[in-house]
C-alpha cells in the first residue's frame, strides 16, 4: 500500500537529522501560523503564489536561494568541524554514512538550489526591465518553472526527515549509485528532485532565449542591448542545449534502478564511464550557465558605479558568445584521469586553456571601465572588486588543473575543491550578492543598509580566503576530497584555519540577514523616490521603484547603448507633453504553476518510495491540470488607459 | 506593441507552404528512404563506404524535412530560426561524436580482462 | 508560385528599412513558434544523448542477441513509410488550418492519427516479440539502449497522438481562435520533428546493424 515507506524511514536513531527536521518543521509551522493569524493567505495567494509577473517570480527565486544557502551552509559547517576534529586516530562526530550524505547534499543544494535559483531570479527580475518590455515571452511557463524548482527543493529536504539522501557525491556516479550498491531511497530522492526541477530550468531557458531574441523595446537592436542581457542570452542558450543531456542521463540511471536496465551496471555490458562522460557534457556548460549572468551583473555594476560606459562593449559580447560556444568543448577536463589517453587529454587540456582567454578579455574590459571613472565604492562595487581578485585566482588554478599531468596529481584532491569554490563563491555568489544589493531598491522601493552590507562583504571576503586558501595547500600535500577523517596530524592546523574561515563566512551570512531585517525596519530613511538611486544607465532605472505591474506605461524608444543614460543626457526624461496612453493587456495570474508542482511532488515522492498507485494519481493530476488549463480562455486582464494616466500623473507629482 | 511592424519575420512551419511543397518533400523523402534501405543491403557499394553513404542520405533527408516541412530558410526573416538550428546541430555533433571518440579511446586504453582479474587479489 | 520560386523568393519588400532587431517586440505568433522551435531543438539534444549511448553500447551484447539477429528490415520500412506519410498528411492538416476549414482539419488529423497509431502498433508488436524471445531491455546494455532510444521516440509519438486528440477537441469546442491555432502550429512542428528523429533512428539503429 505504501511501497517502501514505513515508520523505519524516520531516522529515530540519528540525533542530528532528527533535531534538524524538528527544527525545520517548527520554523515552517511558526511561519504558517503567523500567516494565518495575520490574515495574509489571500494576499500571498493572489499576489505571489499565483503570480506570473517576472518581478514577483524573481524575488521568490532569490528568496528560495537565500533560504537554501542556509541549509547548504550548515552542511558546510558540519563538514568543516568534522575535519577540524578528525585528525590522527580521532573519528570526529559524524559517522561515514552520514558524512557522505552531507557532502552529497551540500553540493546538490548549493549548485541546483542556491546558485541556479539566485542567478535565474536575477535574470527574471532584471532582463525584461532592461529590455524595456512588460514581461517575458511565456509568463505562465515562468511560474511553472519556479514552482517546479520549489518542488525539487521540497523533495531534497524531505530526505532529511524521511529516509536518507544519496551517499555518492553530488553527481551520483555509477556503479555506486546503481541499485546494487545504493539500494536505499537516497539516490532516488536526488534523481527525481532534479528531473522535476530540471524541467523547470529547461522551460526558463526557452523562455528567456525567446524573450531576449524576439521581444525588445523598439530601437533596441542587438548592439544596443545591455550587457547583462547578452550574458543572460548566452546562459539561457546553454540551458536549452545542455539540460536535455542531464535529463537523458538521469533517465538512463533511473531505468537502471527501476526497471533493471543495464546502461551503467557492472554486468551485462553496462558502461559506467559513459555516465561520467555524458554527465560532464552537461556539467561543464552548467558552470558557465552560472557564471555568465554573474559576469553580466559585474559589467552593469562596474559601469554604473564608475559613471562610465562599459569599455569594449563589442569585445565583451564577442567574449561572452565565445565562452558560450567553447564551454561545450572542454568537458573532458573533469575526467582526465579516467584513461582516454594522451591525445584526447591534450586536446581538451588545450581547449580548457583557450577558454580562459575570453574571460581574461572581460577582466581587462572591467579594469579599463574603472580606469578614469569617478568610482563610488558602494557595496555592489566592493563585491565586484572582491570578485575580480578572487575569481582571477580561481581561474588561474583552473588553468593549472587543465594541464593533464598536473591534474593526475590533483584530481579529486582538496586543491580541486578549493579551485571550484574559488570560482563559484568568488564568481557566482559574489555576483549574486552584487545583483541583490544593486536591484533591491528597484524591487522594493528602498535601498539596503550600506554599513551592514559592507560588513557582510568583508566577512565573506576574509572568510572565503581563510576557508579555502588552506585547502590549496592541503591538496598539494595529498589531502583528498570527501574524506571523513585523515591520518596526517600535520594537516590539522590548516583544517582549523579553514574552520575559522567558515565561521567568518557565517558571520557574513548573519550580517546579510541582519542587513535585510534592519533595512526593512528603517526603510523610511532610505526610500527610493526617483526610481534611480544609483544614477543608472539602463532602462530599469527609468521607471518607479517598485515598478507598476506593466513596467513601462509606454514602451521606450531606444536610440543607443545605455539607453537611459542617453535619455538623461538628452533631457528626454521629463517629457513636457503627456503621451497618449493606451490600454495595456497583462497576463492573468494562475494557480497552474503551484498545482502542477504539487502533483509533480506527489508523483516524485511516490516514485521514490515505490508507491505505484500514488505515482499514477500524481501523473493523472498533472494531465488533468494541463487539460483544464488548455481550456482557459480568459487569460488576460486589461489595465485601462485612464488608470495608466492616473498612475503617471501621481508619479510625476512625487 | 506586438506590432505588425515585423512583417516578413518568419516562424518555423507557418505559411510559405502549399500542397506542392509538401508533395515535393514527401517525394524526395521517399526516394532517400528507399535509397538508404537499398544501400544497407546491397553489395554494389564498397563495404566501408556504406556507413558514409547512409549518413549522407540521412542528413539529406533531414534537410528535406527542414526545408519542405518546416520551411526554414537562410533568409533575413529566418535568421534566429536558422542560427538556433545551427547551434543545435553543433551541440548534437559534439555530444554524439565527442562521446563516441572519448568512449572509443577509453575502451582502447582499458586493461585487458585477464590482467584486470589478476589484480583482484 | 512554382517550387523554384518558393525556394528563391526574397522576403516581402516593405517600406520599413529598419532591421528586424530594432522593430520592437515580435507578434505573438512569431514568439510562440520560435519558443517551440527552441523546445524541439532541446528535445533533439536529449535524443542525441540517447543516440550517443546507443552508439557506445551497440556492441555490448553480453553474449545475447545483436541487431543483426533481431531486426527485420522490411518491417522497419513499413513503419518508416507510415510515419513519413503521416508527416505529409500533417502538412495537409496545416494547410487546412490555414484555410480555417474545420472538416478538412479533422479529416487530415484523423489520417495522421491513424498512420501514427499504425506506426506505434507495429513498434509495440516488435517490442513484444523481442521480449518474448528473451531479448528484452534487461538482457544486455545494447538492448537497454535500443529499447530506451526507440521507446523514447515511441513515447513521443504517443504523446503526439494524445495531443492530436486534445487539439481536435479544442477546435471543436473553441474554434480556430488565435491561441488554438498557435497550439496547432506547435503540434505540427512536433510531429515533423518526430519524423526527423526517426530518420536518425532507422539509419543508425536498424540499417546500421549490418556494418
Amino acid at each position: 500500500m505504501f511501497g517502501k515507506l514505513s515508520w523505519d524511514a524516520i531516522p529515530f536513531d540519528q540525533p542530528i537529522p532528527m533535531a534538524a527536521s524538528l527544527g525545520v518543521i517548527l520554523v515552517i509551522a511558526a511561519i504558517g501560523l503567523l500567516v494565518l493569524w495575520k490574515g495574509w493567505t489571500r494576499y500571498l495567494w493572489d499576489e505571489w503564489i499565483t503570480s506570473v509577473d517576472h518581478k514577483r517570480l524573481g524575488v521568490m527565486y532569490a528568496l528560495l536561494a537565500l533560504v537554501m544557502l542556509i541549509r547548504g551552509f550548515i552542511d558546510a559547517l558540519m563538514m568543516r568541524s568534522q575535519l577540524a576534529m578528525a585528525a590522527g586516530g580521532a573519528e570526529g562526530y559524524l559517522p561515514p554514512e552520514h558524512y557522505n550524505q552531507i557532502f552529497s547534499a551540500h553540493g546538490t543544494i548549493m549548485i541546483f538550489f542556491v546558485a541556479m535559483p539566485f542567478v535565474i531570479g536575477l535574470m527574471n527580475f532584471a532582463v525584461p526591465l532592461q529590455l524595456g518590455i512588460r514581461d517575458v515571452a511565456f509568463p505562465v511557463l515562468n511560474s511553472v518553472s519556479f514552482w517546479l524548482t520549489a518542488s525539487g527543493v521540497l523533495l531534497v529536504n524531505l530526505s532529511l526527515v524521511l529516509g536518507s539522501f544519496a551517499r555518492t557525491g553530488w553527481l551520483v556516479y555509477p556503479p555506486l549509485s546503481e541499485l546494487a550498491y545504493s539500494p536505499d531511497v537516497g539516490v532516488d530522492y536526488y534523481l527525481w528532485a532534479l528531473q522535476i526541477s530540471g524541467v523547470g530550468t529547461l522551460l526558463t531557458g526557452i523562455n528567456f532565449t525567446t524573450t531576449i531574441l524576439k521581444l525588445r523595446a523598439p530601437g533596441m537592436g542587438y548592439g544596443r542591448m545591455p550587457i547583462f542581457c547578452w550574458t543572460a542570452l548566452s546562459s539561457n542558450l546553454l540551458i536549452v542545449a545542455a539540460f536535455p543531456i542531464l535529463t537523458a542521463t538521469f533517465a538512463m540511471l533511473l531505468l537502471d534502478r527501476y526497471l533493471g536496465f543495464h546502461f551503467f551496471t557492472t554486468d551485462a555490458g553496462g558502461h559506467a564511464m559513459m555516465y561520467i562522460n555524458l554527465i560532464w557534457a552537461w556539467g561543464h556548460p552548467e558552470v558557465y550557465i552560472l557564471i555568465l549572468p554573474a559576469f553580466g551583473v559585474f559589467s552593469e555594476v562596474i559601469s554604473t558605479f564608475s559613471g562610465k560606459p562599459l569599455f569594449g562593449y563589442r569585445s565583451m559580447v564577442a567574449a561572452t558568445l565565445g565562452i558560450c560556444v567553447l564551454s561545450f568543448m572542454v568537458w573532458l577536463h573533469h575526467f582526465f584521469t579516467m584513461g582516454s589517453g594522451a591525445d584526447v587529454n591534450a586536446f581538451f587540456g588545450v581547449m580548457t586553456m583557450i577558454i580562459a582567454v575570453p574571460t581574461g578579455v572581460k577582466v581587462f574590459n572591467w579594469l579599463f571601465t574603472l580606469y578614469g571613472g569617478r568610482v563610488r565604492f558602494s557595496s555592489p562595487l566592493l563585491w565586484s572588486l572582491g570578485f575580480m581578485c578572487t575569481f582571477v585566482i580561481g581561474g588561474m588554478t583552473g588553468v593549472l588543473l587543465s594541464i593533464p599531468p598536473a591534474d593526475f596529481v590533483l584530481h579529486n584532491s582538496l586543491f580541486l575543491v578549493a579551485h571550484f569554490h574559488n570560482v563559484i563563491i568568488g564568481g557566482v555568489l559574489f555576483g549574486a550578492f552584487a545583483g541583490y544589493v544593486y536591484w533591491f531598491p528597484k524591487a522594493f522601493g528602498f535601498t539596503l543598509d550600506e554599513r551592514l552590507g559592507k560588513a557582510a562583504f568583508w566577512c565573506w571576503l576574509v572568510g572565503f580566503y581563510l576557508a579555502f586558501m588552506p585547502l590549496y595547500a592541503l591538496g598539494l600535500m595529498g589531502a583528498t576530497r570527501r574524506m571523513q577523517h585523515y591520518h596526517e596530524t600535520g594537516w590539522q592546523p590548516l583544517m582549523l584555519v579553514a574552520m575559522a574561515g567558515a565561521l567568518v563566512i557565517l558571520a557574513g551570512i548573519v550580517l546579510t540577514g541582519l542587513q535585510l531585517y534592519v533595512s526593512i525596519r528603517t526603510r523610511a530613511a532610505r526610500i527610493d523616490r526617483t526610481g534611480d538611486p544609483w544614477n543608472g544607465r539602463t532602462l530599469e532605472w527609468s521607471i518607479a521603484s517598485p515598478p507598476p505591474p506593466w513596467n513601462f506605461s509606454v514602451l521606450p524608444r531606444v536610440r543607443g547603448t545605455d539607453a537611459y543614460w542617453g535619455m538623461k543626457q538628452a533631457g528626454k526624461e521629463a517629457a513636457a507633453q503627456e503621451p497618449e496612453w493606451q490600454d495595456i493587456h497583462l497576463p492573468r495570474s494562475t494557480p497552474i504553476g503551484v498545482v502542477l508542482a504539487f502533483f509533480a511532488t506527489v508523483a516524485g515522492f511516490a516514485m521514490i518510495w515505490h508507491i505505484w498507485w500514488l505515482a499514477i494519481a500524481g501523473i493523472a493530476g498533472l494531465t488533468v491540470t494541463s487539460l483544464a488549463h488548455a481550456w482557459r480562455v480568459d487569460n488576460e486582464i486589461t489595465v485601462p488607459a485612464r488608470q495608466i494616466a492616473e498612475y503617471e500623473r501621481r508619479r510625476r507629482r512625487r | 506593441m506586438n506590432g505588425p511592424t515585423r512583417k516578413g519575420e518568419r516562424t518555423p512551419g507557418k505559411g510559405h507552404g502549399s500542397v506542392t511543397t509538401y508533395l515535393a518533400g514527401l517525394g524526395f523523402a521517399i526516394v532517400l528512404t528507399l535509397a538508404s534501405f537499398w544501400a544497407a543491403g546491397t553489395s554494389a557499394v564498397w563495404g566501408p563506404a556504406v556507413p558514409i553513404l547512409l549518413a549522407a542520405l540521412a542528413i539529406g533527408q533531414m534537410g528535406v524535412h527542414v526545408v519542405f516541412f518546416f520551411h526554414i530558410s537562410s533568409g533575413p526573416g529566418d535568421a534566429n530560426n536558422f542560427l538556433a538550428l545551427v547551434f543545435g546541430i553543433f551541440v548534437v555533433g559534439l555530444v554524439v561524436f565527442g562521446s563516441i571518440l572519448i568512449m572509443a579511446n577509453l575502451d582502447a586504453n582499458m586493461v585487458p580482462m585477464d590482467k584486470l582479474m589478476k589484480m583482484q587479489r | 508560385m512554382s517550387l523554384a520560386d518558393h525556394l528563391t523568393a526574397p522576403v516581402e519588400d516593405d517600406e520599413d528599412r529598419t532591421p528586424y532587431s530594432e522593430r520592437g517586440p515580435a507578434p505573438i505568433d512569431v514568439v510562440a513558434g520560435f519558443g517551440f522551435w527552441l523546445f524541439l531543438l532541446s528535445d533533439i539534444v536529449m535524443f542525441s544523448a540517447l543516440f550517443a549511448a546507443y552508439a557506445v553500447l551497440a556492441d555490448h551484447t553480453a553474449g545475447g542477441p545483436d541487431g543483426v539477429k533481431l531486426f527485420n528490415r522490411g518491417y522497419v520500412l513499413i513503419e518508416t513509410m507510415c510515419l513519413l506519410f503521416s508527416s505529409f498528411t500533417c502538412g495537409m492538416c496545416s494547410l487546412a488550418i490555414e484555410r480555417r476549414s474545420a472538416p478538412a482539419t479533422y479529416l487530415w488529423a484523423a489520417v495522421t492519427f491513424a498512420l501514427g497509431a499504425a506506426f506505434l502498433g507495429l513498434e509495440l508488436s516488435e517490442f513484444s516479440r523481442m521480449i518474448a524471445e528473451d531479448a528484452g531491455p534487461t538482457r544486455s546494455a545494447f538492448l537497454s539502449a535500443f529499447f530506451t532510444l526507440v521507446g523514447t521516440h515511441g513515447l513521443h509519438v504517443t504523446l503526439g497522438l494524445l495531443w492530436f486528440v486534445s487539439m481536435m477537441a479544442q477546435v471543436a469546442t473553441l474554434g480556430f481562435r488565435p491561441i488554438v491555432v498557435r497550439r496547432l502550429l506547435c503540434l505540427t512542428l512536433f510531429w515533423h520533428a518526430l519524423d526527423i528523429v526517426w530518420i536518425g533512428v532507422f539509419t543508425i539503429v536498424y540499417l546500421g546493424a549490418r556494418w
